[in-house]
């Protein structure tokens, strides 16, 4: 190591201000930094620092995606061979969905950190660390046959007008990634749902009978019977052999990236716990007026646990709702933030005619409901002190 | 008449190099040096020109705005150089100590036979009143006012914090003494006690205060803790505190006449050879006490504790409030990200969050160094402070309004209840590397012209 060490120390005087190359010190920071944690030390304040910083706590959420993006690429591969009726090894499904899915997710990357790069060189700054994660959620929420030139558009899209505008990493109203799915489903809707989008084909023609469609476009038309005899039960839709975005299909997988978020502190237990409570109970409430009042609408009788297990439901709320920068600040706002997701996921998803999905509109909804919440969480803490503080001033004047 | 009261959210910070429980002699060392930046808010005015004589508890320089405020000189001899900085700001006053000590007698009396302005009025003159301070803004007490209450933590739960308890033993009669005054003072005077041992020899006795145990991790034994869970400061209310050891100083005012500056602190840390306590006058020379006893020359040296005390050079000098110093490995090395870096398994590292495998060992004592660990980001994270910071307020809130400068959103979030050696463990753990105690200092500063 000491050799790299030597090389990055050697021409550091080089990017430093007052350098020839100082104009770079952007990309050779970011390089530097990456490599090695620097020789900062402690000038005010406390003396001793806690080892967490920004990458590693951020590293933490690559990792907790591993299991889902992983998985996401087998379910590409079996997805593909089952609709042309084919099967298929295990390597062979993996391999096929690795082969569609790199592409996406280099090209978020590398458009994505070209914007920050630019962004970082005209401030003069180190490029921080939050589009790390973003950049590997883009592809992961995108249906597979989405072209790569829109992934890129929406990259840019998300990091400029979401971001950048804002002030850059920690800034943002929106979540990133969201606002990039947000941005084509509006933009080119035909390419972002339907039954079409979420199998990738790759030229062949698909098996007789077979439709592409996913559980909740089904469970639209017929319900829990016709999501169970689509070969989607409770079960498939928990591990995860079903169509969907890239990410999102296995609970399972999902479910080790929470334990690693909650274990290691980096995602919030409590925004996860109160969004599946609401989603629940949202769910539940449906299924008590459909069985009750509207037993024509299939949609709302589907089970509450197979709306749980289905859709982004599960991926948004571990993922996308636990996003620090965009949901509340404070702990009771966690509960409140979280519950509101998982409650308007579910509303929106069974009383939207046009669209069975609804775990986007309810994160982007409640990010920018966030900081309201959090308002008047501290403005009950303020009240509580001005009323100490009158009870006090009574008491003197008395 | 005493109280339970547990502190539940805090961190208690394992470190290498606590002090053995033997008290050392330093080898007698010529100059001593009172420093005008470990009284804040205080502008000082010299009373003494150099080359002056002056004896133990003479007058070294008071307050320009308060001339009450006086801070005297720890040893008599002569003051050999006032040492300055830019915009001729007062750095240090030097005394060449004498052999002998010579004292100025300001009477002996009883503490307990005096009225209120007669013990003001000893402890003005003697310069011991700059031993009491106030919260908020942690300035020096204004001996016109009368306080709410006197708050004293018998116990320190810093990492490598001297024991109270240890320092204080056979000191009891001392103690009450300074206690008798000290009543004199306000209606009310609390002493906090460990929880955590249940039993403190030399405070359990104490007459005429009000005993409270403070049981959990730091900072259950801050002044600031204790002073918010008995009654948080409202805005207009003044708290005054003082530390166990200066209790005694004044308690020794009142048996001798005599400002004696011994005081017992601990020397401590992991690059310290034999850590232990030492006696020693205030105002002592680091060198004088850390030479021979450091493993080698990339050191910290910190008047105070990890992580709220000064950094200092060896040739600087114990800060006036200070009990403890504490010597740490500098952390001016790269940390290569695969072994010692971001990426890294953290064996050897130490983090609250659960990010590195250092949970495997919770008792682990660390040799933690003076490296950032990273760098700074923007506020990202959130959740992080609640965890270790035990008051009823929103401390991101608090932060981002000091950050604006927005007055009026500090009054109504709680600025008056805190200090900043409270949001210590906040900048511990903060993921973006933000100096939080720095920025509430500077908020408090900015309140305190806006006020007076």
């Amino acid at each position: 190591m000491k050799f790299i060490e030597n090389f990055f120390q050697g021409i550091r005087p080089d990017f430093e201000e007052g350098g020839k190359y100082y104009k770079w010190a952007t990309p050779y920071h970011t390089f530097f930094t990456f490599m090695f944690t620097p020789d900062y030390v402690t000038k005010k304040g406390s003396h001793i620092r806690d080892s967490i910083d920004l990458k590693r706590a951020l590293f933490m959420v690559i990792i907790a995606l591993i299991p889902a993006t992983l998985y996401g690429m087998w379910n590409l591969g079996y997805q593909h061979f089952l609709a042309i009726g084919e099967t298929a090894s295990l390597m062979e499904n993996f391999w096929f969905g690795f082969i569609q899915a790199l592409p996406m997710i280099l090209v978020s990357y590398i458009v994505g950190l070209g914007v920050e790069f630019l962004f970082a060189l005209k401030h003069h700054e180190g490029l921080q660390e939050g589009f790390l994660i973003s950049g590997l959620l883009i592809p992961l929420i995108m249906p597979i046959n989405v072209p790569l030139w829109m992934v890129a558009v929406a990259t840019i899209f998300a990091v400029v007008i979401g971001k950048e505008v804002f002030g850059g990493t920690g800034m943002n109203i929106v979540n990133i990634a969201i606002t990039a799915r947000a941005f084509l489903f509006f933009a080119y809707p035909t390419k972002m749902a339907g039954s079409k989008v979420w199998i990738d084909l790759a030229g062949e023609t698909a098996a007789d009978g077979y439709t592409g469609e996913t559980a909740l476009a089904i469970a639209i038309e017929g319900g829990t019977e016709a999501v169970n005899a689509a070969g989607m039960s409770l079960m498939d839709a928990f591990w995860g052999h079903i169509p969907g975005s890239i990410g999102e299909t296995s609970t399972v997988a999902i479910l080790i990236g929470a334990f690693i978020l909650i274990y290691t502190g980096v995602g919030s237990w409590k925004i996860m716990l109160s969004a599946i409570a609401g989603g629940s109970i949202m769910a539940l409430i449906f299924n008590w007026l459909g069985g009750s009042y509207f037993p024509d609408n299939l949609y709302l009788q589907l089970n509450w646990m197979h709306h749980l297990v289905l859709g982004g439901f599960m991926f948004g709320v571990v993922f996308m709702a636990t996003d620090p920068v965009t949901a509340t600040q404070t702990e009771t706002g966690k509960w409140i933030y979280g519950f509101f997701i998982g409650l308007l996921a579910i509303l929106i998803r069974t009383v939207n005619p046009a669209y069975p999905e609804g775990m986007m509109m309810a994160i982007l909804f409640m990010n920018i409901m966030a900081p309201m919440i959090d308002h008047y969480v501290v403005e009950a803490n303020i009240k509580k002190r001005m009323k100490r503080l009158k009870a006090a001033q009574a008491a003197i004047n008395n | 008449m005493s109280n339970a009261i547990t502190i539940k959210r805090g961190l208690d910070i394992k470190l290498k190099g606590s002090a053995d429980k033997v008290i050392g002699n330093v080898p007698p060392s010529d100059v001593f040096a009172v420093k005008p930046a470990d009284f804040l808010g205080l502008t000082p005015k010299l009373a003494v020109k150099q080359g002056v004589e002056v004896l133990a508890g003479d007058a070294l320089f008071y307050d320009k705005k308060n001339p009450d405020v006086i801070i005297p000189s720890p040893v008599s001899g002569e003051v050999v150089e006032i040492k300055r900085g830019a915009k001729r700001k007062i750095l240090e006053v030097k005394v060449l100590a004498d052999k002998e000590i010579k004292y100025r007698d300001f009477g002996s009396v009883d503490p307990k036979g005096l009225s209120t302005e007669q013990v003001v009025e000893k402890l003005v003159k003697s310069g011991l009143w700059s031993l009491i301070r106030q919260r908020p803004f942690s300035i020096i007490a204004d001996p016109t006012a009368r306080p709410k209450a006197i708050h004293i933590s018998c116990f320190n739960t810093y990492p490598l914090a001297p024991d109270y308890d240890f320092i204080m033993e056979g000191k009891q009669a001392l103690f009450q003494k300074g206690i008798d005054a000290i009543t004199k003072l306000s209606d009310k005077v609390y002493l906090g006690l460990n929880g955590k041992t249940g039993f403190s020899k030399p405070f359990e006795s104490i007459t005429g205060v009000e005993v409270n145990y403070f049981k959990g991790p730091h900072p259950a034994g801050n002044v600031g803790t204790q002073i918010n869970k008995i009654a948080p400061i409202n805005k207009g209310d003044a708290i005054w505190y003082i530390a166990p050891q200066d209790v005694m100083t004044i308690g020794r005012l009142f048996e001798s006449g005599k400002y004696d500056a011994s005081k017992i602190i601990a020397l401590t840390g992991s690059e310290v050879k034999g850590p232990q306590y030492y006696e020693v006058l205030s105002g002592v020379k680091i060198s004088a006490v850390v030479q021979d006893k450091v493993s080698n020359d990339n050191v910290r040296y910190i008047s105070g504790n990890p992580l709220t005390g000064t950094k200092v050079e060896d040739n600087s000098f114990l800060g006036f409030y200070d009990d403890q110093i504490t010597v740490l490995p500098e952390g001016n090395q790269l940390k290569f990200f695969l072994t010692d870096g971001w990426f890294g398994l953290g064996l050897k590292k130490f983090s609250v969050s659960k990010t590195y495998f250092n949970w495997l060992m919770p008792n682990k004592e660390y040799a933690l160094d003076t490296n950032l660990n990273g760098e700074l980001r923007s506020f990202v994270m959130t959740g992080e402070m609640e965890k270790v910071f035990p008051f009823d307020i929103y401390p991101m809130s608090l932060v981002k309004a000091i950050i604006i400068n927005d007055i009026d959103a500090m009054e109504k979030l709680g600025i008056y209840e805190v200090d900043a050696e409270d949001f210590a463990l906040c900048e511990f753990t903060s993921s973006s590397k933000i100096n939080i105690q720095q920025i509430v200092r500077d908020g408090m500063e900015n309140l305190r012209e806006e006020l007076y």
